[in-house]
Parts: structure tokens; sequence; C-alpha cells
């Protein structure tokens, strides 16, 4: 203890950029802002039900008609999604240790309860883009949606939505994951900045406030679908039933 | 006033602790929080009980040696230091919480002393401009824009106490690793080895066993020397520009 | 004993030149065959340590504090003087001396104080260089201050933290070296004594304050840079720490303690407010620039400060000292303030206070002015007080703040006893009787990096590596001495704290020693320090073990000493038949009450060497030889 000794000498302390802890963070920043955009052209290609079961079908076709797209992207995701989540994972426990023994009196200044539970609200959107793929992407859940298909003969992702959200416990459980989503992107948002360096004293307050703006926007962007349905003012085309 | 204390006690670094209960009675209000839990030890010393053991120098907000975590907040939470905390701050009566600076970083030594030494390792990393005793040129060689001078004082103002660590849910070290980067950043002085100190000064860090910034602020806002999360911000900056440079 | 200052000869600009040259050098390939301990990391100790390494010796820094960082050299606020002449009005190296020798009232040594002027221009250049963030001009030259009541503005300072700053920077050029393995670095480790081996100082044995191990380190040479004792009046501006112990233990072994008497008193303190109180709160002197200070004319008067009328206020130091008023220097200001509250007429609940007021200036420069100029201090003040001194008068009293005196060195900072070196406030040399503001930092910097690092080499040179044996008997016997000191603390098993004895000692040194001393008093002092001692040896309580971290021990081992040191520093006060810079013989004051220096009988440094504990140390002088000033005789009338 009285001597200054640790296995590695200060002058020799070396860790590589993907190891190092702003190494993670700027992994953590980076794939999480490639999940945002995602997460955001989404949301634009659902708000397209809107516009009725012929275009939104036509979309759902268009995007299945360009598999040299589809298939880059959907890998892509699942890399940047699995390293979001292993990424997170790390840190979480790298954290938890970092602090053996905990407080006996906890107190918190100012950092929000997002920031805090970002392992959870992250854990909760997994799950659901688990349900959500069986949902509506491979049909698993649901098989009878498989046999949707419009006046043309493409696959009726406009029913299909409708059928879902018609079922109130789905359109809950949807609810509660768009808030998870919001509530994780409110804290992401301004901690993406900061993590790339772009936040000084006078942007603080304005980062933060974009982060809730941006999160509501992609919450009711999102949720105003299965109120939608549930509200009827997007119905079933008729014929269908 | 009088107050119910609830300190931690170990009796050294092996051993295992426990929060112990205290009465602090008659306390003048005017005292700062030290200056309590000196009348508290003279009063354990009478009854042959081992004093409460703690870090403490200058008493004036200025050494960084003090560091008790106070009802869950590095230095209470207040302005300053724990030696600036004056006890007419709390409720008359309350119960408070006294507790050491927790991070493995920081090991505990006894009671509420802590081992801060890996501190001092991370500065041996890099916090430093290599330059030799006696190789300096003229001050005034050196310009130093006002407000740049001005902003590397602001980092500058760090006391090394630990607050940020012991603060921060993640025992990260980045607020105040990332006021001596920023600092040196920011000064000509700092250039030649701009790149190599931030380096070297993340990796000990991450070395030490810190743990990972997420950004939770926390630090910001028990620093009693007020330095910003911007600092943070540029570390990283500095961090990523070392990686493409 | 003949005390040889070893000032080198010729005219007094080139001495330090000349000396230079005439000093042995080592040779680069065989620097690491040479080691050195330094004891103490602040300014001078953590300057010293670096640079040492830095010219490639071995070096073992070791430090009580937890870190070198926490050195007392923080508390240092309003910043460093050097003679750069930055401003155009004036200066230059032989005004700083000049200025220097004077403001410590002719009791320095000439040839020291002008080194110090001289080096004083590459300290500045050298903390540049390390990023030290001084205070910059919008052309990004380096800004200056008036600091203390000087001529010319010649005082560097980063914001109120100039000491922080400067620690930092040499904090982080000992970091540097102990990085790369150049120095070993001991943290929470104090120095128990100094080991001599054929009369020179070759280690030091240690007591590492986390385990209680007690340990024996070699060198070529042992520095000391471990500040001052101003805690022997238990309440000062000092960190609680700071301690006379590894000074003391060095007298013991044979160095000679110098002027210990010479003790700065600070006029701008916080008061205290009762018995818990350890520590005094040091404001910035600068505060008297705008404030004006009074008592009532009355004694124990009841009202507050607001109700009692312009003309039953006396504003004391305008009223004896009409010239410079309310910035008349530190002892006068100090010791008019004690006068004030002897009378009785002290404010405050203790009585030991005085207003320092600024309702006048609020009124002529309006409050956003005082705001801009001292916020800060104001806002520290509420914070302790719980007064809001915008509207009521702030309460100041003088605290014990620095300490002049110190071991015996010559011109080459070396002690009596060879290759025991003593850097920075802990050693006796350059400011006399009286220290001017921003010239502690200076000093400590100038010993550390320009200084030192050539003198040890020319000892190094002419002595030749040892590679002293830890394993040697002298070692031995210096470890079971000091574990036998601790043995008989934990032994004596009696009723009262350490911290009780020091307060109580601290009460006696401030009474009869402090800013206004006589014979009387210093004689009744010198008899109540012994029987305090030996009812410290009787009735201390000195709790748990020594192989532990204990508080206890740490702080009994110190207040032992400081029992043992206060009785030279009486002997010191008593001896010196004068009133000269802090240093004030109530016998000797013209009747205006102003300070009468003998320069026939007292020009000289008195020297004490040690004749066992209890027994009188003996006095021997060094005449202090004024080649180049003139010795005058100050008036702040």
């Amino acid at each position: 203890m009285s001597t200054v000794k640790t296995q590695v000498s200060p002058a020799q302390a070396q860790v590589t950029f993907i190891a190092s802890s702003i190494g993670k963070k700027i992994f953590m920043a980076t794939t999480g802002l490639f999940l945002f955009l995602f997460v955001s052209g989404h949301m634009v290609g659902n708000l397209q039900i809107f516009l009725g079961q012929d275009q939104l079908n036509t979309y759902a076709q268009a995007l299945k008609d360009l598999p040299a797209l589809i298939w880059p992207v959907r890998i892509l995701m699942f890399i940047f999604f699995a390293v979001h989540i292993w990424r997170g994972i790390q840190l979480y426990f790298e954290n938890k240790f970092s602090r053996p023994i905990s407080y006996a009196c906890n107190a918190t200044v100012q950092a929000p309860l997002s920031s805090r539970t970002m392992i959870f609200s992250g854990a909760g959107i997994l799950l659901y883009v688990v349900y959500h793929l069986l949902h509506f992407t491979f049909i698993t859940t649901n098989p009878q949606y498989a046999g949707l298909h419009d006046t043309v003969g493409r696959h009726d992702v406009y029913s299909m939505v409708i059928f879902g959200y018609q079922n109130v416990a789905i359109s809950v459980v949807y609810l509660v994951a768009m808030f998870s989503l919001c509530y994780h992107l409110s804290h992401a948002i301004p901690s993406f900045m900061q993590t790339i360096g772009l936040n000084n004293e006078k942007w603080e307050p304005r980062l933060k406030a974009l982060g809730y703006l941006i999160a509501i926007v992609i919450f009711f962007g999102y949720s105003v679908i299965p109120a939608a349905v549930l509200s009827n003012l997007i119905v079933l085309p008729e014929g269908v039933h | 006033m009088n107050f119910k204390l609830h300190v931690w006690r170990q009796k050294n670094a092996a051993a295992k602790g426990r929060m112990e209960q205290y009465e602090a009675r008659d306390i003048n209000a005017d005292m700062s929080f030290l200056e309590m839990l000196d009348v508290v030890n003279e009063d354990l010393v009478e009854k042959g009980i081992d004093p409460i053991h703690f870090d403490h120098d200058c008493r004036e907000g200025i050494c960084g040696a003090c560091s008790l975590v106070i009802n869950g907040l590095p230095h209470g939470g207040m302005t300053g230091t724990t030696c600036e905390v004056r006890m007419r701050l709390f409720k008359d009566g309350s119960t408070i919480y006294v507790e050491p600076f927790r991070a493995k970083a920081f090991p505990v030594i006894k009671d509420l002393t802590v081992d801060r030494t890996s501190i001092d390792r991370v500065m041996q990393a890099g916090g430093f401009v290599s330059t030799h005793t006696g190789a300096a040129i003229d001050a005034n060689a050196i310009l130093v824009p006002k407000d740049k001078a001005e902003e590397a004082m602001d980092a500058a103002a760090c006391i090394g106490c630990g607050a940020c660590v012991a603060a921060c849910k993640n025992a990260s070290g980045m607020l105040f690793v990332a006021a001596k980067v920023s600092q040196l950043a920011l000064l000509p002085q700092g250039q030649a080895e701009r790149e190599r100190r931030v380096n070297k000064m993340v990796a000990m860090m991450d070395i030490e066993g810190f743990g990972n910034c997420t950004n939770y602020y926390e630090c910001e806002a028990v620093c009693p020397k007020d330095i910003s999360v911007k600092f943070i911000a540029k570390m990283n900056r500095e961090y990523m520009r070392a990686l493409v440079k | 004993m003949k005390l040889d200052s070893k000032v080198p000869s010729g005219p007094l600009e080139q001495k330090w030149q000349k000396h230079q040259f005439e000093m042995k050098l080592v040779n680069p390939a065989n620097k690491r065959k040479y080691s050195a301990i330094v004891v103490g990391t602040g300014l001078a100790g953590a300057s010293a340590a670096a640079s040492l390494a830095e010219l490639g010796y071995e070096v073992k820094a070791f430090c009580f504090q937890d870190s070198s960082r926490r050195a007392h050299s923080i508390g240092a606020q309003g910043g460093i003087n050097a003679a750069k002449n930055y401003q155009n009005d004036g200066d230059s190296v032989y005004r700083l001396f000049y200025d220097t020798i004077k403001g410590g009232d002719f009791r320095s040594r000439e040839a020291n104080t002008y080194r110090l002027a001289e080096v004083s221009n590459n300290i500045i250049d050298q903390c540049a260089a390390q990023g030290v963030p001084f205070a910059r001009e919008y052309g990004g030259t380096l800004a200056n201050r008036s600091f203390g009541g000087a001529q010319v503005s010649r005082t560097f300072y980063a914001r109120g933290q100039t000491g922080q700053q400067l620690l930092l920077g040499a904090y982080s050029a000992l970091m540097r070296q102990v990085g790369l393995g150049k120095v070993t670095m001991y943290p929470r480790t104090e120095m128990q004594d100094v080991v001599l081996i054929d009369g020179h100082a070759k280690g030091i044995v240690v007591r590492n304050m986390v385990t209680g191990e007690i340990s024996s380190h070699a060198a070529d040479a042992v520095v000391l840079a471990t500040g001052g004792y101003g805690r022997v009046f238990y309440l000062s501006t000092m960190g609680l720490g700071c301690n006379v112990t590894a000074a003391y233990r060095a007298y013991k072994k044979g160095a000679l303690f110098a002027n210990p008497c010479f003790t700065q008193i600070h006029p701008t303190c916080i008061p205290h407010t009762g018995d818990y109180q350890c520590k005094l709160t040091l404001m910035s002197e600068s505060l008297r620039n705008d404030g004006r200070i009074w008592v009532p004319k009355t004694k124990d008067e009841q009202r507050a400060p607001g109700q009692i009328p312009e003309n039953e206020r006396d504003y004391y130091l305008e009223r004896k000292y009409p010239s410079f008023g309310n910035l008349a220097p530190r002892d006068i200001s100090s010791r008019s303030a004690k006068e004030a509250c002897d009378e009785g007429r002290g404010v405050g609940p203790s009585r030991y206070g005085v207003y320092l007021d600024f309702s006048d200036a609020i009124n002529r420069l309006g409050k956003d002015v005082i705001e801009e100029r001292y916020g800060n201090l104001f806002e520290m003040y509420e914070l302790i007080n719980d007064e809001n001194p915008y509207e009521v008068p702030m309460r100041i009293y003088p605290a014990s703040h620095y300490t002049m005196g110190g071991l015996w060195v010559d011109y080459n900072l070396m002690s009596n006893i060879p290759g025991l070196h003593v850097i920075g406030e802990a050693n006796f040399s350059d400011h006399g009787a009286n220290r001017l503001g921003a010239s502690a930092l200076m000093q400590g910097l100038a010993d550390g990096y320009f200084v030192l690092p050539y003198t040890i080499g020319d000892y190094f040179a002419r002595e030749g590596a040892k590679n002293i044996s830890t394993e040697r008997p002298e070692f031995r016997e210096a470890e079971e001495a000091v574990a036998m000191r601790i043995k008989k603390l934990l032994d004596v098993g009696g009723k009262q704290t350490p911290d009780s004895f020091h307060k109580r000692l601290g009460l006696i040194m401030w009474e009869k020693a402090g800013m206004a001393r006589n014979e009387k008093d210093l004689k009744e002092a010198l008899q109540e320090i012994p029987a305090l001692r030996e009812e410290f040896w009787n009735d201390v309580n000195v709790l748990g073990s020594a192989d532990e971290m204990n508080m206890n021990v740490e702080r009994a081992a110190r207040v032992a000493d400081f029992l043992e040191f206060a009785e030279i520093f009486c002997l010191d006060a008593l001896d010196r038949e004068e009133s000269c810079g802090a240093h004030f013989r109530e016998e000797h004051q013209t009747d205006e009450g102003e300070a009468v220096r003998n320069d026939k009988k007292y020009a000289y440094v008195a020297a004490w060497e040690h004749k066992g504990v209890g027994q009188k140390p003996e006095l021997h002088k060094e005449d202090l030889q004024f080649e180049s000033v003139q010795l005058a005789t100050r008036s702040y009338k």
C-alpha cells in the first residue's frame, strides 16, 4: 500500500480502442444511431397505412421485390442490434462490478430515471422485437395472416395490421413497448451527442429537450396506428373479415 | 442540535465492515461536518472506542482530501467539499448516513478512509507536459488567448477529490480524467503530446477499474469545483481524434 | 560551532552564477548511482523530487498525505511574485530582492534573497511550460496584479487557486517521473527520524500510516521539504496535518533550528466561534482594499453593529496609521486587532473579532462592483458564519499563517548536518523576520526547481556514491527508538486526548508568544510548557495499537514534538531583545507603538542546537552581512 505499484506501469498502459471504455461507448452510440434510423424509417413506412390499403401493400410488395436491398439491411440491422445488446449488457455488468459494495443510502441529484434504466427499457424493446417479428414478419404466432391477399393477389399487410391491433391485448403490449422504446430514446439521443463529443454547456439543455421531443414524436408516430384501429378510424377493406 | 449517525466502520482493508450507530449531541449549527465528527470522535476516545477515521487536511475546501458520502451524496451534494458543509443545513434531530467513497478503484483502508492512489496512477500515465526543469522558454513566448486560458482554468480547477467517481452510478472516473485531458488539450503547451496523453490516460483509467461513463451527469452535480460534463464530451472528441490521427 | 554560510565571494549580482560554475558536477553516466530521499511533496518537495529524477538521480519521495497533490501549498490563493517586469512599471531583480529583504526587516541572508529574486523569472517560465493556467490578457500574454502593498504589479496568478495550480504543475512533473520509474513515491508515510552515518545524513526511518510498519530507507542525501510549524499555535490557517515533526527530529539529531520565533500572523481570517474549532479559514487580504476595520469605542458593547452610531466606532487603523489606514502591513494590522480585543472591545460571540465593514464601499461603488470583486469570498463567509456580509459587517481576526523560521541552512540549502538539505518553508533562509505576500510559492519552487538540483550535485560529487545498506546498526537503532517512542505513547494510558493538549499548548503560545511578546509572558510560557509536557506524558490517552492505521498515534506523536519545540520557540523570542518584522517585543517600541529594531546587537540568525529535552539549547549566531543594501527603518505612518 505504501508504494504506488500496479501490475501495469502507467507509462506502459495500453488499451485498444474497441476495448476501451470510450470505444465501447462509441460502439453503443453508433450502433444505436443506425437502430434509431431504422426505427424512424420503419415508422414512416408504417404510417402509409393512413394512405389506404393499396399504398401500404404496394410499399410492402416493393420491399419484398428488392431482396438485394432488404437482405443486407436486415443482416446489418441484426448485427447492429446484436452488438448494441452485447455491449449494453457488458457495460451494465462492468459498471455493476465497478462498485463492489453499494451504498446503504442512495441518492440521485440529476440523472433522470430513463438514464438509469436503459438496460431494462432495452430489454423491453428486445422482447417486443422478438414478438413483433414472430407476429408480423414470420407470422408464427398468427399463421392465419399468411392467407390474407388483396384483390391483386399481394400479401395483404394492411388487413394483417388491422387484425393484429383489433386485439386489445396486443395493442396494449405494443403501447408499452413503444413507451419503452421512447423512454430509451429520450436518454439515448442526448447521450449519443455527448458520447461522440458534440455537447457543451449551451447545448446540454437543448439536446435534452431534443431527446424528449424526438422520443415523443416517435411514440405518437407508432402509437397512432393501434389507436386508429381501435377507434375504428381505419377499418378492414370490404370483403375481408 | 442533535443527530443520529449511521457510520461505516471497517477495521482495515481486509476486514468486513458494517454500519454503526452513534449519537452526535449538542452540535453547534456553525460547525462544519468534519468538526461535528471531531466532536463525536473526542467523545468516542473518552469512552475508549476507536475514533472514526476519515481523510481531511486543509478544512477549507481546496486540498481534496475529505471524501465522505453523506446521505447518499459525496460531500453531501452541497456547495463545496465535506469540510465546507455546515451543520445548520441539516434538520435538527435527523438521521445522517456517513459512508466512504465507494468504487473498486477506491478500496477502503479504514472506516471512511479510502485509497485514491488510482488517481495518481492515471496522472502518471499522461497527465503532464513532458518538459524538464530548465527547458522552458520565456513564459510570454507562448501566447494563450484569454478565453482558452479561462476554459483551461475551468478544467484545471479539479482538486482530485474523487467525488465524481463516488457519485457516478458506474463509479466512472471520466470527469476527473476529462478535466486534465481538456486542460492540456486547450493549451498550446499540451499539443505535442495531445493524442498520446488521451490514449494513455484513458487506458490507465480502464486498467484501474473505474466504470464506464453512461452520461448520468451525477458527477457534475456533486463536483465541488463545478467541473462541467462538457469536458467529458471534449475528451470523447479528443479520443476519436487520436484514433484517426 | 562555527556557522559557515558558504556565501560565495564577489558582487551580489554574480554570486550565484559564479557559484554555479564553481560547484562540482556529477557525470551524467554516474548520476543513476546517486540516490536522494525527499521528505514532503508540496511545492518545494515535488519540484525537487521531479527535477532530481530528471537529472538522473534515483529518488524516493515521502508524504503523509494520500497524494502529493494534497500538500498544503494548495492553500496559497493570492499569487506568485516574479521580477519579469512584464508591466513595464520599473520592476527588476534588484527591486524584488530589495522589497523582499526590506519586508523581512533585514533579518535574512542577502545572497540567498538575491538568488531567490534572480530565479523568480525562471519559475514563471517553467510553470507556464507545464501548462499551469495562469491568468492572461486578451493578447495572450500573462496578466499581473499588485499584491500585498507592492508598488509594482509583479504577481502572477491563476484565479484564487495559484498555490493549487502551481502544485499541480510540480505534482504532474513528479507523477511523470514516478511513471517512468525514476521516483518511488511513498504516500501515507510519515518520517520519524533522520539517520546519520559517520556524521552525514544517509537515510530516514518512516512509519507506514496504513499498516503501522516502521522501516528504513537509505540514500546519499536527505532533503526535508516538510513545511512550516504554524500549528504550534493549534489554531492556524494551515492544514491539520501540518506539523514540525520531521524538522524537529532532525533538530534532535543535531541540525540547528534557526529563528523559530519568526512567525507570520495573517490579519484577515474568519474568527473562531467555539472550542470545537481546529482550523481558521483565511480570507484574501485583498478585502482590506475596500473594507474598513473598526471596533466599538466602549467595552463589552452589546448592540448589533448597525445600531452603533458612527461617532461610537473606532476605526483604529485609520486613526493610528492615517496614510496606510486599513492597508497597514500584516503584522501591524494583526497586532492592533488583538490590542482592541484585549481591551475588551472585540466583537462577535467569542469577543475575539473586529468588524470589516463594506457599507461605505457599497454606498460608494454599488453592490455590483463589490460583488464582482469579492463575490466568492462573501459567499464563503456567509456559508461559514450564516451572516450576509453585504448587510452585516464581516468579523475578522488574525491567525497564524506562515513560519519564516526553520532549520538552518547554508547557501547550498544544506543544514549543518552534511547531506541533510532543507528546502521551502521548512528552512529559514529567504524571508528574514517577515514574508511578503505571494513570496512563499516563489521560494518553495525556487529551492526545488532551481537551487537544490545544482547544490545537491556538488555534495554528491564531493562525497561520492556510498550505496549504504539499511542493515547497518544506525538504522536498527533508530527504528528501535521510533518503535519505543510510539510504544511509550500507547502505554501512558491516561485520560486526556492528544488534541486537548495541543489546544492548551496553542493557547499558551497564542497568548504569550503570539503577535506581541514580552519578557514576563515568555518566561511564564517557558514554565508552563514543560509542565504541560509532563502532564502529557502522564495523562495522555492514546487508543489503539501501533500496527494499524491509528490517528491517535499520529496526532499524539506530533503533539509530543510540538510540546518540545514550543520551548525553543519561546527561548528564541526571549533572546531576541528587539522588535523586527513579525516579531514584536513590547519592550522595544516607540512611544507611538512602532517596532524598534536593534541592528547593532541582533543582526544575526539565531540558530539553536539541541542539548537534550528540557535542557537549554545552545545558541549559535550567524552574523548577517549586508554588502549591498542600507539598513532602513520602515514606517507606515
